[in-house]
């Protein structure tokens, strides 16, 4: 039986100066690369695959599969591209793991790259974390100058450039084809697949893309084993995972713990629901999964559990609402992020989020129609499956699960008089003294 | 690519000094990618070190450094928010309106600055110091509402904090971010940093505040730790001392710290790590 939480990557960084080489060596740091250096990459990739580690950057494929899935040597270049392109609503693991303790992704950079045969990384993180990327910037330099990076690294002859890219803002960015157009120099937009990645992928090579949290994760079981790292979780969603928990939650925070955890036993340990309120609606995994409500909250916290229950574990982004939030603003303004994001290059996505958009903002400003609810379920039918990638479906989740639990909140807002809600009492600096049951008010905003 | 230096033969305006400038940072730029293309987004955020925005020249510039056209470059550069069409101000102030930030209080925040500031959203203030703007979600929910300036994190703000701050970047008061750099530095500066030259300022500020360490906090109180790597010398007891809380009712707002040390009081260094690779 493991402990309820299980620090290994959050596991420095109460150290001073935890982003420092030095701190992280002390700790034990780079004792996984060396090992590495003198296993064959091919038991490398075994020993992933034996390790069950599942993709941490939403969508949960294994991650050895997908190193095991390129093609053999060629001769030419192969690449490793790290995901840091954080952006989904809710998701806030990677850039505290990249601002305390970079050597972690470094590291683990270092040892996919041998494991795949990759002599040149890149790390691409958004640009909207100026610090993040002055951290990874030295990270990596600090890495060169011990010898972890560069050529015949600790006598090797393993050699190994790496490339710290900082975005420009956009979330589409943080699909993998995407991605790497946006690494090419080009506008961001997602690839037809196949080929995939791992096939044609960065300047059409056979190229990996793992999220940062799964690279992080490799030295850990380079260094300990895939049983120890099996040892954590369920059969099918082994290991140690970051759970973010943000919103109405009385200390909101980063919690490492197996996966299989669930909601009651994070919020127990997170202290709750802010006082005097209660749990109304949950994000399992960011806004692009389908909502949970408090029926859910003895849900495991794995793939196979999330999904069974309707949703997807995603990136384990837990935003927490209670019941003063109105359920159609949120919604409402999650499909603002999906129309301001979609990139446009696929039909169903570029004008099914824009008339979402506009239907949810009429319905939240008290002038929805009789039939919206409806509409609204529609164009999510056509959108869902027909995008060309996953944000399109994504749009769609917080809106038709949002309607199956509180249709009769959507409902309350078509009787002309807009939103019952009032949107002071969810804030954080909320004073209201006593405050009244919510869909009683005639108030709207 | 063009077979001859740009040098004299530069479309852009830039005189001879600045194009030289541009032109070596370019390189270096370039030198980083298999392929030179690649270098396209560090190039835009480089000439708006320059110019504060995506200028014409800049364009030109990335344009005949890459041996693209100018429509090709313009097709990228008005794909990403962080590129500017108009000249932007000294600080981007980024109020998070995602749903989360939004429902925390960003709507109330943004409102505020609107007001306060007398500017809708990606609108300067008149003396070229601020350009406010709506951020998407910035992956610092635990820290909601989140403000960013220049990108650098400015942790659960409240209308009036947020005031506050404007107030001090248009006096021109250095601004200490609650998880960043000592200071904020300007919009160019940035930029230049985005290109990937670094500033040196890595080791400034605190690498976690409150809500980033919370289930570290825990799991070192109740003694929990991963498979196989207890301590052989702990039996029982806490293995670090217990980081205090940072700032009071887990605002880590309420904390401006001015060295590294100044972090999250005594915790441990890495301390007792010899048992780990059991």
């Amino acid at each position: 039986m493991t402990d309820t939480l299980t620090p290994v990557l959050t596991d420095t960084w109460d150290a001073e100066g935890s982003w420092k080489l030095a701190t992280y060596e002390a700790a034990g740091g780079y004792t996984g690369l060396r090992t590495a250096l003198t296993r064959d990459p091919a038991d490398l990739v075994q020993l992933v695959k034996d390790s069950g580690l599942r993709g941490r950057g939403g969508a949960g494929f294994p991650a050895g599969m997908k190193w095991g899935f390129l093609p053999p040597p060629d001769g030419g270049p192969r690449y490793l591209v790290v995901n840091a392109d954080e952006s989904e609503p809710g998701t806030c693991k990677d850039i505290p793991l990249m601002l305390a303790s970079p050597q972690h992704l470094v590291e683990g950079v270092a040892i996919t790259s041998y494991a795949i045969g990759c002599h040149h990384a890149f790390i691409y993180v958004r640009g909207e974390v100026l610090h993040v990327y002055r951290r990874l910037l030295a990270a990596v330099r600090e890495a060169y100058e011990a010898g972890h990076l560069g050529t015949n690294i600790h006598g090797s002859g393993f050699d190994l450039e790496v490339t710290v890219h900082a975005g420009a803002g956009a979330y589409i960015c943080g699909e993998e084809t995407a991605l790497l157009d946006s690494l090419e120099g080009r506008r961001g937009q997602p690839r037809l697949k196949p080929p995939f990645p791992a096939v044609a992928g960065l300047y059409a090579r056979p190229t990996v893309v793992n999220n940062v949290e799964s690279i992080a994760s490799v030295p850990g079981i380079v260094a300990h084993g895939a049983d120890w790292f099996s040892s954590m979780g369920t059969e099918k969603s082994t290991g140690h995972g970051l759970f973010s928990l943000s919103g109405h939650v009385t200390r909101p925070g980063q919690f490492e713990a197996p996966l299989g955890i669930t909601l009651r036993e994070l919020l127990d340990l997170a202290g709750g629901v802010r006082e005097g309120h209660e749990l109304k609606f949950w994000t399992p995994g960011g806004s692009s999964t389908p909502l949970f409500t408090a029926e859910h909250l003895d849900v495991p916290l794995d793939y196979e559990s999330v999904g069974a229950a309707g949703s997807m574990l995603g990136t384990r982004a837990l935003q927490i609402f209670d019941e003063t939030t109105c359920v159609v603003r949120a919604v409402s303004r999650w499909t603002d992020f999906y129309a301001h994001e979609s990139c446009g290059k696929c039909t169903p996505c570029r004008e099914g989020t824009y008339w979402l958009k506009q239907i949810l903002h009429r319905i939240e400003a008290g002038a929805g129609e009789a039939g919206d609810i409806e509409v609204l379920l529609d164009l999510c039918d056509n959108i869902l499956g027909r995008a060309f990638c996953a944000l399109g479906d994504g749009a769609t989740s917080p809106i038709t699960s949002s309607i199956e639990y509180f249709r009769d909140e959507y409902e309350a807002h078509l009787d002309g008089r807009g939103c019952p809600f009032d949107p002071a009492r969810s804030t954080l600096f909320d004073d209201t003294p006593q405050a009244p049951p919510a869909l009683a008010g005639a108030g709207g905003h | 690519m063009t077979a001859e230096p740009v040098g004299a033969r530069s479309r852009t305006g830039y005189d001879a000094e600045t194009l030289a400038a541009l032109e070596a940072d370019a390189g270096t730029i370039k030198a980083r990618y298999p392929d030179p293309r690649s270098g396209l987004l560090p190039l835009l955020h480089l000439v708006q070190s320059v110019d504060g925005y995506v200028s014409r020249d800049g364009i030109v510039f990335c344009a005949e450094q890459l041996g693209m056209t100018a429509a090709e470059v313009s097709a990228v550069a008005t794909f990403y928010t962080q590129y500017k069409r108009r000249p932007n101000g000294e600080y981007t102030v980024g109020v998070c309106t995602n749903t989360l930030c939004a429902v925390m209080g960003g709507d109330a925040i943004f409102d505020r600055l609107s007001q306060h500031l007398d500017v809708a959203h990606d609108e300067t203030t008149p003396d070229g110091s601020v350009t406010l703007e709506r951020v998407e979600c910035n992956a610092a929910c635990d820290y909601a509402p989140v403000v960013m300036v220049n990108w650098e994190f400015f942790d659960n703000q409240t209308p009036d904090s947020a005031a506050e701050l404007t107030d001090r970047l248009r006096a021109g008061e250095q601004v200490t971010p609650t998880r960043g750099a000592d200071s904020v530095c300007s919009f160019k500066t940035m930029s230049r940093v985005l290109a990937g030259f670094d500033d040196g300022r890595a080791d400034e500020g605190v690498g976690a505040g409150g809500p980033t360490l919370e289930g570290l906090r825990i799991a070192r109180e109740r003694g929990w730790t991963a498979p196989g790597t207890d301590q052989p010398e702990i039996s029982g007891t806490p293995r670090a001392e217990v980081p205090p809380e940072t700032g009071t009712g887990q605002s880590s707002a309420e904390r401006k710290p001015t060295t590294p040390s100044d972090d999250t009081g005594p915790a441990g260094p890495a301390d007792a790590k010899e048992g780990d690779d059991d």
